[in-house]
């Protein structure tokens, strides 16, 4: 691959106990690009996404082969809590703290030692613009980020995860709690952030992987019930003329 | 087929009027009792009633000043003792010792939880034989507010523990991994989104408690003993406001202050009730 | 299996992209046959079937689109349908060429042919089979056979470069003949678009089948 790199999986094979559910996986994260991970239900794609900011880690009984890099370091060498404010995540259901919209976005900052009241409101006012959010909200920052739509909620959340300044936002199927018009929104602020990260997505909606990714990565359990990576491509390669049977088949929707 | 719809609707009926009138019997009987105790009370209360102590004696003089003054001193002190130990146990139980990789941790765990139930259910003279065996009389405190005190708590950690632990079980996992995510450690997530998520429920777990405390009798008649003086330490004696009821109603000749007694104590726990379903209602509205 | 509907739809289009060339292969061999035997109602009868031709490919360009819109095709669905798209324009082409020779069959009219026609229906008999091979390798996934039917366009530039060269020394003879001679050219040289037109549709079918586009001319 001929693009700057951000994030990279070398031979990453993951376990629950005795079980292996990914099986060495390699795979390029690009820079400033959104990669999205495809692949029908079980075959690991969520796991997988959850291995580059380390939260299988919250699992008990999880164990790994292989390695994830972050900028050329082993993440699995790195302190933890460093490593998820650099890679930040976006959940499939909306889950904002029940807190204030302005303390569910300070809540980053906060943490990672931002005190000062004004220096906060700054940060808030950034990463909710980025987000598609401050005009919705900028009135009443004081209302509970539960009180809000579902598609504001998970631009809340991409806001929230913004406040820290990560370099790859991950996400995982964002949009598929939402309906169709607050989608659009989700994946045209995609778009607008991909400038200043790098996004990796987990996605069952295949028209949306195509109409949003890069680049695609095509995901598949073998006999054994482990994912295993098929293809991955530039997604108009993807889309138009993909080099694997099994891909075509999939994407295609004619899978068995 | 007619005749099966109609004893069907008449089921119905019959069963609709069946369950109002068990709904109405139960209202009734709580209004009966609450209502005699308030009819045959509220004519004693007058303003020396709440300002004098007790006198002692047959004669059942004086008021309730005393009774108050430990009742909160109990519900204080215990509360102080009970909930940094039941909340925090709880807090370990859900949050740390579920993760634990090992089984001898798991086992231990299984064991917590299995005597925190049955402890939930122990009769409260239990704790108090406990309590007078123990603080009493081996570590000789005596009679007093701590000894009362210490027995109260045992008695009602299991409670706290369990509301707590429901309370944390209720936030939704996808807080825990919200803030995870965004590098907080575990103990920031508790700190700062867990336990004011859960607030709600704990409280509602610690006013139960208090109002426990404020009810029982045998636990606290062999721990505080029976002084009507007003304590003016820990280790001093004293008696609550639900023992005066029994002393002044087996002791005295003051049958009717006994019954005055009973309706104060009766007006606190409607109130404590009310400030529960109030916390209650606060937290169904900000999970919305 | 998923997607019977989608799958049925595809292979109805195929059937309809096949019988509307077959119907202009047709068109076109008539036309010659109607020029020859100086036939002016088989003529008309050519004109007026174009306007059939146009209808179908438009019905199929819409079937089309309609397909892209509501299917979300990707890869050789897609492919597929673009392909088909692309050779209904083909096929409307050569259909004008069939009209267009009728048309010239009525404009001679009375007047007697200046010389017999050979090398003309020739060259349309080498052009009908290319059309009919080429959509049948198309429908049928072929690649073998859309790589070889190109190699015959050679035979069809040679057939035109040597009636183009006689009716040049024809006109030099008999300049007053220079009306039909230049319409008959222009036949000539149609017929040998058609032979270009159809490696175009057999292009499509190496498209449509390794994903690759390519050259064959």
């Amino acid at each position: 691959m001929t693009e700057e790199i951000r994030m990279k999986a070398e031979g990453y094979s993951l376990f629950y106990g005795e079980f292996k559910a990914l099986n060495d996986i390699s795979i390029d994260i690009p820079v400033n690009r959104i990669t999205a991970f495809i692949g029908p239900s079980g075959c690991g794609k969520s796991t997988f996404l959850r291995s580059f900011n380390r939260m299988n880690d919250l699992i008990p009984g999880v164990t790994t082969e292989g390695t994830v890099f972050l900028d050329g370091n082993d993440i699995s060498k790195e302190d933890v809590v460093d490593l998820r404010r650099k890679v930040g995540m976006v959940f499939q259901r909306p889950n904002p703290f029940p807190k204030s919209i302005f303390d569910n976005v300070a809540y980053g900052p906060r943490l990672h030692g931002t005190r000062n009241r004004s220096d906060l409101a700054v940060i808030v006012e950034k990463s909710l613009k980025a987000a598609a959010l401050w005009d919705e909200v900028k009135d009443d920052l004081n209302k509970s980020g539960l009180a809000i739509s579902g598609g504001q909620q998970q631009r809340l959340c991409i806001a929230r995860a913004i406040a820290v300044e990560p370099e790859v936002i991950l996400m995982d199927e964002p949009a598929s709690a939402l309906d169709p018009v607050a989608t659009l929104k989700i994946e045209e602020l995609m778009n607008e952030l991909k400038k200043n990260y790098t996004i990796a997505i987990v996605t069952h909606n295949m028209q949306q992987a195509a109409r949003v990714s890069d680049y695609t990565a095509f995901l598949l359990t073998d006999e054994n019930r482990a994912g295993n990576l098929i293809e991955f491509g530039p997604t108009r390669q993807i889309f138009t003329t993909p080099s694997d049977e099994r891909t075509e088949d999939y994407i295609s929707g004619r899978f068995g | 087929m007619a005749t099966s719809r109609f004893t069907r609707k008449m089921a119905q009926g019959g069963a609709f009027t069946v369950f109002w009138l068990m709904g109405a019997t139960a209202v009734l009987i709580m209004l009966f009792v609450v209502g005699y105790i308030m009819v045959q009370g509220i004519p004693q209360l007058n303003l020396e009633f709440f300002t004098t102590s007790p006198r002692g004696g047959l004669s059942g003089d004086g008021g309730i000043y005393s009774t108050v003054v430990t009742t909160f001193y109990m519900v204080v002190v215990t509360l102080l003792i009970a909930t940094p130990l039941g909340v925090g146990a709880a807090i370990y139980l859900t949050e740390y010792s579920e993760k634990a990789e090992s089984p001898i941790v798991r086992r231990l765990v299984r064991i917590a939880r299995f005597g925190v139930e049955t402890l939930a259910g122990v009769p409260s003279i239990i704790f108090g034989l406990f309590g007078y065996a123990l603080f009493v009389s081996a570590l000789n405190m005596g009679f007093s507010i701590m000894s009362a005190s210490l027995a109260g708590a045992c008695l009602i950690i299991p409670v706290v523990i369990r509301t707590t632990e429901e309370a944390l079980k209720s936030v939704p996992d996808s807080y825990r991994e919200g803030s995870l995510a965004l590098g907080a450690t575990k103990w920031e997530t508790i700190r700062k989104v867990i336990l004011p998520s859960a607030l709600p429920g704990i409280s509602t777990g610690i006013l139960l408690s208090a109002g426990r405390i404020v009810s029982e009798t045998a636990i606290f008649f062999v721990t505080l003993g029976g002084s009507y003086r007003v304590p003016h330490s820990l280790m001093s004696g004293g008696r609550t406001m639900a023992l005066h009821v029994y002393y002044l109603a087996m002791e005295t000749r003051a049958f009717d202050k006994a019954m005055s007694t009973a309706a104060v104590l009766v007006a606190l726990i409607v109130l404590m009730n009310l400030a529960i379903n109030l916390i209650t209602s606060r937290i169904s509205s900000k999970t919305r | 299996m998923t997607r019977e509907n989608f799958d049925r739809e595809l292979e109805e289009l195929k059937q309809k992209l096949f019988q509307v060339t077959e119907s202009v292969r047709k068109n076109l061999n008539s036309s010659i046959k109607y020029l020859s035997e100086r036939d002016m109602k088989g003529a008309r009868m050519i004109v007026e079937a174009d306007e059939l031709v146009n209808l179908k490919c438009l019905e199929i360009e819409e079937q089309c689109l309609n397909v892209i819109a509501t299917q979300q095709p990707v890869a050789t669905d897609l492919r597929l349908l673009f392909s088909i798209l692309t050779i209904s324009t083909e096929i409307e082409r050569i259909g004008d060429y069939a009209k267009g020779i009728a048309r010239i069959s009525e404009k001679i009219g009375a007047e007697k042919l200046i010389k017999p026609l050979v090398d003309i229906p020739r060259m349309e008999e080498i052009a009908g089979r290319m059309l009919y091979d080429a959509i049948r390798a198309f429908t049928e996934d072929d690649i073998k056979a859309a790589r070889e039917i190109p190699t015959r366009d050679m035979k069809m530039d040679v057939l035109y470069n040597q009636i183009h060269r006689e009716l040049i020394t024809f006109v030099m003879q008999n300049p007053h003949n220079i009306e039909q001679t230049m319409m008959l050219d222009w036949i000539a040289h149609n017929l040998e678009r058609v032979g270009d037109r159809v490696v175009n549709i057999c292009e499509r079918t190496i498209f449509t089948v390794t994903g690759i586009p390519v050259d064959l001319n």
